[in-house]
């Protein structure tokens, strides 16, 4: 018995007890071994159940665990942190093939799965309007600013009504007034300790992930624009100003302000 | 690594009587403590319990910022803490993650607890990670392995930890000493301190069929840091025999309340710890439950550090 074929046989319930394995009374070791095999799949099932709250209540308790079941066996937590595991499973939704009638579990995973990451992520004070004032009156090229967003910002595009599903989940579950198939796009930042979810115009999200992949001002503005005519960037500006999702303003050369 | 291990040998080992009034060599006072969980942060500061110390999972603080670290750093300005770890897979065979011991590291900095403490057990192998205390054959190999690690991580962190004797279902063919001789080396060759889970002793014996308080008077008590109190679930082996299985999630048994007593008549009063993670009641609960354990310590509640055993730079 080495640890090697031990850690392999807790995570495959159908290969037999490893030998070198006893019992006080002589007993079969495999229904003690059995314990361990429950406890590692079981508490990661948890851990999958409570990073994906919403997912589990579309599908029901009984499907979730089932599906999580196989994920948490073909992809085992790499890091000893949970709250970074389920990383993933998302992925593994798309591709569960018994999950398939419903197409837009895997984007209510991923902006569950931001939701998590946000609550962790790390602290950063939210740029002043104070501060943004002194950055718009420093005389610089205003286009290439760069917008830093904070840590725990993350976008969520979809094809599908994945805020309106997650919000109504929030309430009573009802969604009766959803329709899943109108697509729509998630903001998820962390306001002081709370972590939020918005509603993005599909500009305004190209917008974001623009500013986070490090462009300019004027470039992020003009991809948005690409993508909805109406994109509007005082109002989206205001909207992330608002809810503490940039922290600060670079000027080219890498001045902050 | 030389300079430590002279510093600890020598308490590790000299002859204390069965009984004594001198107690916790973690650091922490002798007084009950509960599990700090985050359904409890707020309750916890708006209430502020009259209790002796709070444990957190080291695990779960291990990320950059956010509620977690808010609340633990506020309740920390009250409040003794103890740091638990259920990762670091000191009975693994893979060398120690150095990464972990850092992010422990920066986590004591942060916090400064009392003592911090580790299950004699493995969680990890190759690049996954398990999340269960997993059971070690009770053999050389394993011993010295298990002291290297335990030597590694108080090289690392600067300060003694807490070894904790596991729950266990299986027993090892390749074992050559039982649990409480394998512990008793380990905690003579390292000088690392015990932490001393009542309901795992009670768990395991019933698991293997073992007297508890035999395994109790084999174990080297003057080393005893800190005490864990818990509850256990029933299921039964494939002879019908009970096997009890650690849960955390329910109240502490009558049984293991008999066994907690037996152990503090002869270890004096011990900081103690009652462990919730699954069903957790209300802070009030808890804290209601903890009271049991204050009220079984025998001595006036006279709280006494130890300094000499505390963190040390």
């Amino acid at each position: 018995m080495n640890q090697a074929n031990f850690a392999a046989t807790l995570l495959a319930p159908n290969l037999p007890c490893p030998a070198g394995l006893r019992a006080w009374n002589g007993s079969d070791p495999t229904v003690r071994l059995a314990v361990y095999r429950n406890n590692v799949v079981s508490s990661l099932i948890d851990a999958v159940a409570d990073t994906f709250p919403v997912t589990q209540e579309l599908v029901g308790e009984a499907f979730f665990r089932a599906m999580a079941s196989v994920f948490v066996r073909q992809h085992p937590p790499r890091s000893r942190v949970l709250a970074h595991y389920g990383g993933a499973f998302a992925d593994f939704v798309d591709g569960f093939e018994p999950a398939r009638s419903v197409p837009y579990l895997a984007d209510v995973a991923r902006l569950e799965r931001a939701r998590v990451f946000a609550y962790h992520a790390a602290d950063a004070d939210p740029l002043t309007a104070e501060r943004l004032g002194v950055a718009m009156s420093s005389g610089e090229d205003l286009d290439a600013l760069r917008w830093v967003c904070h840590p725990s910002t993350s976008v969520v595009v979809s094809r599908h009504a994945i805020v309106s599903l997650w919000a109504a989940h929030q309430v009573n579950g009802d969604l009766s007034a959803v329709d899943p198939a109108l697509p729509e796009s998630a903001l998820v930042v962390r306001s002081g300790l709370d972590v939020l979810v918005l509603r993005l115009a599909g500009g305004a999200a190209r917008f974001v992930i623009a500013l986070q992949t490090g462009a300019e001002l004027a470039d992020a503005s003009a991809l948005a624009a690409d993508e909805a005519a109406d994109f509007d960037l005082p109002n989206v500006l205001a909207l992330l100003m608002g809810h503490g999702a940039l922290i600060s303003v670079q000027f080219p050369g890498s001045r902050s302000q | 690594m030389s300079t430590l291990r002279t510093f600890l040998a020598p308490r590790a080992t000299r002859a204390v009587p069965a009984v004594r009034r001198v107690h916790t060599r973690s650091g922490l006072i002798a007084r009950a403590g509960v599990g700090l969980k985050p359904e409890h942060f707020r309750d916890v500061l708006e209430t502020r319990p009259d209790i002796g110390f709070f444990e957190v999972h080291a695990e779960n603080y291990m990320v950059d910022g956010g509620p977690y670290h808010h609340f633990l750093g506020r309740i920390r300005e009250h409040y003794p803490l103890s740091l638990h770890g259920v990762g670091l897979s000191i009975g693994g065979e893979d060398p120690l993650d150095e990464a972990h011991l850092d992010r422990l590291a920066a986590l004591i900095k942060r916090y400064q607890p009392a003592c911090f403490s580790e299950h004699l057990a493995w969680s990890s192998h190759g690049e996954v990670f398990l999340n269960d205390l997993l059971p070690v054959p009770y053999d050389r190999a394993t011993l010295d392995r298990v002291c290297e690690h335990v030597d590694r991580v108080q090289e690392r962190l600067q300060r003694q930890m807490l070894l904790e004797n596991p729950s266990t279902y299986l027993e090892f063919e390749a074992s050559t000493m039982d649990e409480a001789a394998f512990l008793t080396e380990v905690i003579h060759r390292t000088g690392c301190g015990l932490l001393l889970d009542v309901n795992n002793v009670h768990v395991s014996c019933v698991n293997h069929g073992r007297d508890a308080l035999v395994f109790i008077d084999n174990l080297p008590l003057t080393t005893v840091g800190e005490i864990h109190l818990a509850g256990f679930a029933t299921d039964r082996d494939a002879a019908g025999a009970p096997l009890l299985i650690d849960s955390h999630g329910a109240p502490v048994d009558d049984v293991v309340w008999g066994l907690y007593a037996a152990v503090l008549a002869r270890t004096g009063p011990m900081p103690t710890l009652l462990e919730r993670d699954n069903d957790v009641p209300s802070l009030a609960a808890l804290i209601a439950e903890s009271q049991r354990a204050e009220d079984l310590m025998p001595a006036p509640a006279e709280p006494k550090l130890c300094s000499i055993y505390g963190p040390r730079s």
